[in-house]
């Protein structure tokens, strides 16, 4: 084999085939989900509106709204998805679920924050790259959190792990709680400060819309989201497909005995796979902050239990389910919930309640989720 | 090993013992408590530490009567965490210390109506300096008192803004679904429909952090509004999520949003934000000037919005244990007999004006202000333009008072364009319109259906339950 020909076949399986992947499964949900709302508002045209001031023809509010929701959806669905991948990545090796995940993504988020307001109290914001500043942002987030995942699976899981499964499970919601107060308490005495807004307005950069059609806009900081978690994503794949370690984390998901009688360290392993889930939630966290230009110390709970629910949607402990029940739920959410206010006697908060009615239809049908394979019990 | 076991067993016992030395066991003696009651830690900690440090700052001031009669008056400072399950289990550790005689809280009226209740079973009374909610004072509560306004009349207030002076066609409303945002949303868009405005959607959200669901429909809707009835923890945010995506509509929304932090979120999507509230603005209320300048020099930041409300609560509540203490020959005040004394409160001179209650605890006038954000800086949310500001009686209250009060509106108005001469815009009195409406104690539903005015449905409305009651 010529060296153009292995790379060609290098980039078709580690660059292009996932990226395919990803664009089918974008594009696939959202035709789903449009066609879906097409239908409903068809058959809803005029839903009876609050008091007489109101008319509306729902399909053609909804045609109006489609480019918005659409990429909405898209977004919080990518952000969902990379916060899937570190639940789904330590189910899939520890068979257990680390609840302290959303606290390690909601701590990317602080250190974000950080990088942003030291940069500004030193007055380097207004002309720092505005590129190498969310690089940098994302950077410090990955590796704060990335470490800090490795230190809490050191101390409150590595002990237990031979206890029974509910044992870590409760060890998990604990350093939950541990970290939600540490950082209020570092963050309260530090700075005297709960809500941990973003200087965002003095980045240009991030605050500007880019036109994509007569009347649509997206927002740079969007694109930012969906850039990131592609690379993200593809970077995980190479990592957990191609290389040594990645081969060994595999074969520690599989059977973590007999991993280590052919001489791998599985302890090593499992640092290894919380180090990568750590450092995506915190990447996340960073994203996560930068779109909603806040965060506290408990805006880690509800995007972390999105986030769970989507890597069960898409079978958890399968790292290409997690991408497809992220992109899926935030879709069917901005869907839900843009719609929603045109019916009465619903209203938006009603569209998490849709929302996990379609998870549970779901997983009635299929019980592992989307593309989840059933596991073997071992013996 | 076992040392880890002895180490467990002493930290249960320790544990243990504090829990026991918690529990209040100490006889009446010469401490008086009065407690603080508000959001010390969490997202809406800002106004709630305004409300403690306001307490505690008006007992070292004022308690010197109290200490001459031989009582020594301390603050029992509570974290309700603005969580109505917080509050109520709070409220029981303190009606169950004999030492606490008066409560000054909450900031959340869902909150307060919970714990008010544990209150008023214990006969503890409860001066509010920030509860808006009518059904706070409505259910008739002896120990329920507030020193602030009503949403009622803020929610009629802001609609006569918005659509008499801002002139606007249509407006979207979000609220956040607790007590207090639901409650002014639903006054907010009775009047502002009475006024002949559309309101192009009305919804509840909890959503804390990603409001693109929210706002997706109001992009399409373009409203010349958006209200949003609710907290600055998720106003500002929801603010600055719809500037970003590109929402022209003039912002506005009730006292919620009366904190620096608003700004501190919000940013330069907040600048032109429009709110009102039923705190004194620094601007309008001359006489809080000393307590302004105390509050900085001790707590090193300017007062925001409920301080000088709490440090007048418990000037009340100091006022009223001292009268008992007197009345009583020396004795321990008893908690009913402070409870009576506060709601006989009449013509209290205070710096934020003169207040007497009425039969339900409301005071007989309050002022409703409409502010406007000038700064991105939160430093500067005190330098915020007032624009109108209005008196209101309460419902309880004849409309002999009220005329009266048409009058003080008039003056405070002058006074607001006095103190900040370079803004253009006279201050839109509503007082007028607002002391015939509200003064119609005798036969509401008949007055209500001759009168065009903005108002004359929200007080009809409310006013009718009331005297049913009655």
């Amino acid at each position: 084999m010529t060296f153009s020909t292995r790379a060609a076949n290098w980039t078709w399986t580690y660059i292009l085939r996932p990226f395919l992947q990803i664009l089918l499964f974008v594009l696939g949900s959202a035709a789903l989900m449009s066609v879906i709302a097409v239908i409903v508002s068809l058959i809803f045209r005029t839903p009876a509106s609050r008091g007489a001031t109101l008319e509306i023809d729902l399909f053609e509010q909804l045609l109006k709204q489609l480019p918005d929701t659409l990429i909405d959806g898209i977004t919080i669905g990518f952000l969902y998805a990379v916060i899937a991948l570190g639940y789904t990545m330590v189910y899939g090796v520890l068979k257990f679920i680390n609840f302290a995940h959303s606290e390690i993504f909601m701590v990317g988020g602080v250190i974000g924050f950080e990088v942003m307001i030291r940069l500004r109290d030193g007055s380097l914001l207004t002309t720092f790259p505005p590129v190498l500043l969310v690089i940098l942002m994302i950077v410090a987030a990955m590796a704060f959190s990335g470490t800090l995942a490795v230190v809490i699976e050191r101390f409150a899981y590595r002990p237990l792990r031979n206890a029974p499964r509910l044992v870590p499970l409760i060890s998990a919601i604990g350093i939950s709680l541990f970290l939600q107060d540490a950082v209020r308490a570092l963050e309260g005495l530090g700075r005297n400060q709960f809500n941990l807004a973003y200087p965002t307005d003095s980045v240009p950069f991030l605050t500007q819309r880019l036109p994509i059609g007569p009347t649509v806009t997206i927002s740079v900081t969007a694109i930012i989201i969906v850039i990131s978690a592609i690379i993200m994503v593809l970077g995980l794949n190479y990592f957990v497909n191609a290389t040594k370690i990645g081969k060994g984390i595999r074969a520690v998901s599989q059977d973590q005995a007999t991993a280590s009688l052919m001489g791998i360290d599985v302890n090593q392993m499992i640092a290894i796979t919380f180090l990568v889930g750590g450092a995506l939630g915190g990447a996340a966290g960073v994203l996560f902050g930068l779109k909603a230009g806040n965060i506290s110390p408990f805006s880690g709970f509800i995007p972390g239990l999105k986030a769970f629910t989507a890597a069960v949607l898409g079978g958890i402990g399968n790292i290409t389910g997690a991408l497809l029940g992220g992109i899926l739920l935030g879709l069917i959410e901005a869907f839900f919930s843009s719609l929603l206010p045109f019916f009465p006697s619903f209203g938006t908060s009603y569209s998490d309640i849709f929302a996990f009615m379609i998870l549970i239809l779901i997983l009635i049908f299929r019980p592992t989720g989307l593309l989840g394979q059933r596991v073997d019990e071992k013996v | 090993m076992k040392i880890v076991k002895l180490f467990t067993v002493v930290i249960v016992l320790t544990l243990l013992a504090q829990l026991h030395g918690a529990t209040p066991t100490r006889a009446q003696g010469t401490v008086i408590k009065i407690a603080s009651h508000s959001p010390l830690s969490g997202g809406q900690s800002q106004p709630g530490n305004a409300i403690k440090n306001g307490v505690d700052l008006a007992i070292q001031q004022l308690s010197k009567p109290i200490k001459d009669l031989g009582f020594t008056v301390e603050l029992a400072p509570f974290d309700d965490q603005a969580d109505p399950k917080v509050g109520p289990v709070n409220a029981q550790k303190i009606v169950s210390d004999k030492a606490i005689v008066a409560v000054v809280g909450h900031y959340n009226s869902g909150v307060a109506r919970p714990s008010s209740v544990i209150y008023n079973d214990n006969n503890l009374v409860m001066v509010s300096p920030a509860n808006t909610a009518v059904d706070i004072t409505d259910r008739g509560f002896p120990t329920v008192n507030r020193v602030c306004g009503r949403d009622d009349a803020q929610g009629a207030a802001g609609a006569d803004y918005a659509a008499n002076t801002l002139k606007i066609k249509s407006v979207y409303v979000i609220n956040d679904k607790t007590v207090y945002g639901a409650g002014v949303a639903k006054f907010f868009v009775q009047s502002i429909t009475a006024a002949g405005v559309k309101v192009l959607g009305n919804e509840g959200t909890e959503e804390k952090s990603n409001f693109d669901a929210v706002i997706t429909p109001i992009l399409s809707l373009k409203p010349d509004m958006v209200y949003f009835s609710g907290i600055y923890d998720q106003g500002a945010l929801f603010f600055k999520q719809a500037r970003a995506k590109g929402v022209t509509a003039q912002f506005m929304g009730p006292d919620g949003l009366d904190a620096p932090d608003t700004a501190q979120i919000g940013g330069d999507a907040v600048v032109g934000l429009v709110y009102t509230t039923t705190a004194a603005p620094a601007a309008l209320s001359p006489d809080s000037k000393q307590f302004r300048d105390d509050y900085k020099a001790k707590f090193g930041s300017d007062a925001p919005a409920y301080g000088p409300e709490a440090y007048v609560s418990t000037a009340i509540v100091l006022k009223a244990i001292e009268k008992v203490i007197k009345d009583n020959g020396g004795k321990f005040p008893d908690r009913k007999a402070i409870s009576d004394a506060v709601r006989a409160t009449k013509d209290f001179k205070s710096i934020l004006g003169t207040i007497t209650f009425d039969k339900n605890g409301d005071p007989q006038v309050a002022t409703y202000y409409v502010l406007k954000v000038k700064s991105a800086d939160p430093k500067n949310w005190t330098g915020n333009e007032p624009v109108a500001s209005s008196k209101a009686n309460s419902p309880l209250t004849p409309a002999t008072g009220a005329a009266a009060s048409a009058t003080m509106a008039a003056t405070m108005a002058a006074t607001a364009g006095g103190a900040a001469p370079t803004n253009a815009p006279a201050p839109a009195t509503m007082a007028p319109t607002m002391a015939a409406t509200m003064g119609a104690t005798t036969t509401p539903a008949t007055k209500a259906a001759t009168m065009p005015a903005t108002m004359a449905p929200t007080m009809a409305a409310t006013m009718a339950p009331t005297m049913a009651a009655k």
